[in-house]
């Protein structure tokens, strides 16, 4: 499917503890989106349980969330290509 | 038997005993995660918690049986698309019609549920007050953390912001005025007091027998109002301190108020633990140390993290400090004993 203005892939998002419990028990879904910020917007609206956990109401992603494409860390104006696998994660934290 | 809701920085802590010994942990939840505030609305038994998850942001959490597992409600949020997103819930509390619950947090804000706290919505008149420009954020945030229901009005409420002073509705919220005059802010010049709105409350609280007497302590005072928290008095004289966190009341008796003064300086009291205590409305003040730290205790107890249970003669009382002990009193004050010590750093207490 292609959007205006850029291309779209379907990427693989792979769901874990309480976002997987928040989107009804889902834990890999598909996403159709040209970049990390739209993957997660669409995500929420997929899933509406998910709706401001990534992202908060300014639509930022949360401050301690990690996002990787394909096991690298990803930005989020970083771009989606087809079948690219996606987690979200929290940051490492401690002390 | 009595049940504490312990909110900590390390997860809720759901404590049980009986008064006059130390308690026991019964249960734990959000094990790892801040609780800033845990309750039990007393009509449905519904028990809320306040957590700020590092991770996933500021939510409120219920559940009607702790063997069940929580459920997050919805709708605890900012308006999206803004440029502000929601910090922290401070407080949650029963309101005076069925279902209805009020939650405040940081940046300001109230949250009103009537559907018991399953879903919520942002009360738009706070939000959008003309004066909110003028709020200032406090260290602790900019937050409201005291919300007090006027007995039998749903119509009725009081709030507490710092730093943005007293609010007072009359018509459910739907229009908001000032009730600050009398609050001395000795933090700021002079010539700024007289109309000042960046007011630093640190608590607030309602005496329920005498619903237009309410009790705050102030970012130096103690105030109580007689005329539903339009005018305040400052009845701090008597006192050690003026600087302190909550302030807790004796439910049958308008004229009683519990303050835990602290130094100025470094917010922590001054070597000994002493509980204050009037039962003449702030003419006078009474210590209350029996059984409390009286060397090398420098403990601070923070806003939410010291309440009551009962009433009269049988009041209980019950504070947690930051160093993770909790001190009780079975006998409104006249002497303490050792809850619970070792838990981490203590947000909020509340029996439940």
């Amino acid at each position: 499917m292609t959007k205006p203005g850029y291309d779209c892939a379907m990427a693989t998002v792979r769901l874990r503890g309480q976002l997987e419990k928040l989107a009804g028990g889902e834990s890999v879904v598909d996403v159709d989106a040209g970049t990390v910020t739209e993957l997660l917007q669409q995500l929420e609206q997929d899933h509406s349980g998910l709706e401001g956990w990534i992202l908060d109401e300014r639509g930022e992603l949360r401050r301690h969330i990690n996002v990787f494409v394909n096991g690298e860390p990803a930005e989020p104006d970083t771009v989606i290509d087809d079948k690219d696998k996606i987690e979200i994660l929290p940051a490492i934290s401690g002390g | 038997m009595t049940e504490l809701l312990v909110g900590t920085r390390k997860g809720l802590f759901v404590l049980e005993g009986q008064p006059g010994s130390e308690f026991s942990i019964q249960s734990r939840a959000f094990v790892g995660e801040p609780v800033d505030y845990a309750t039990r609305d007393p009509r449905t038994g519904r028990l809320f918690a306040a957590v700020t998850s590092p991770f996933w942001g500021p939510r409120i959490w219920f559940t009607d049986d702790l063997a069940d597992e929580w459920q997050p409600a919805r709708g605890v949020a900012l308006p999206k698309g803004g440029e502000d997103a929601l910090k922290r819930v401070w407080v949650i509390v029963a309101g005076e019609a069925d279902g209805l619950v009020y939650a405040g947090g940081d940046p300001g804000v109230l949250f009103e549920s009537r559907d018991g706290g399953e879903t919520w919505e942002l009360n738009r008149a706070l939000w959008e007050h003309p004066t909110r420009p003028r709020w200032r954020r406090d260290s602790g945030g900019l937050s409201v953390h005291s919300i007090a229901p006027w007995p039998g009005d749903p119509q009725r409420l009081a709030l507490a912001i710092s730093a943005a002073g007293v609010w007072l509705t009359g018509d459910g919220g739907q229009t908001w005025a000032h009730g600050n005059e009398g609050i001395v802010a000795d933090y700021l010049p002079e010539e700024a007091r007289a109309t000042a709105i960046d007011l630093c409350v640190h608590h607030l609280e309602r005496a329920p027998a005498r619903p237009e007497r309410l009790y705050l302590q102030f970012h130096g005072g103690v105030y109580r109002s007689d005329d539903c928290g339009h005018t305040w008095t400052d009845i701090a004289a008597g006192l050690p301190h003026d600087f302190g966190f909550p302030v807790v009341l004796d439910p049958a008796d308008p004229d009683s108020a519990y303050v835990i003064p602290v130094t100025t300086a470094d917010r922590v009291t001054d070597g000994r633990v002493v509980v204050f205590e009037t039962r003449d409305a702030g003419a006078t003040w009474i210590p209350r140390d029996a059984g409390l730290p009286q060397g090398d205790a420098y403990l601070s107890v923070l806003r939410q993290s010291f309440a009551a249970a009962g009433e009269g003669a049988s009041l209980e009382l019950y504070f947690g400090a930051t160093s993770g002990e909790i001190f009780g009193s079975d006998d409104a004050g006249a002497s303490w004993f050792g809850v619970a010590q070792r838990l981490p750093a203590i947000a909020s207490v509340r029996p439940a």
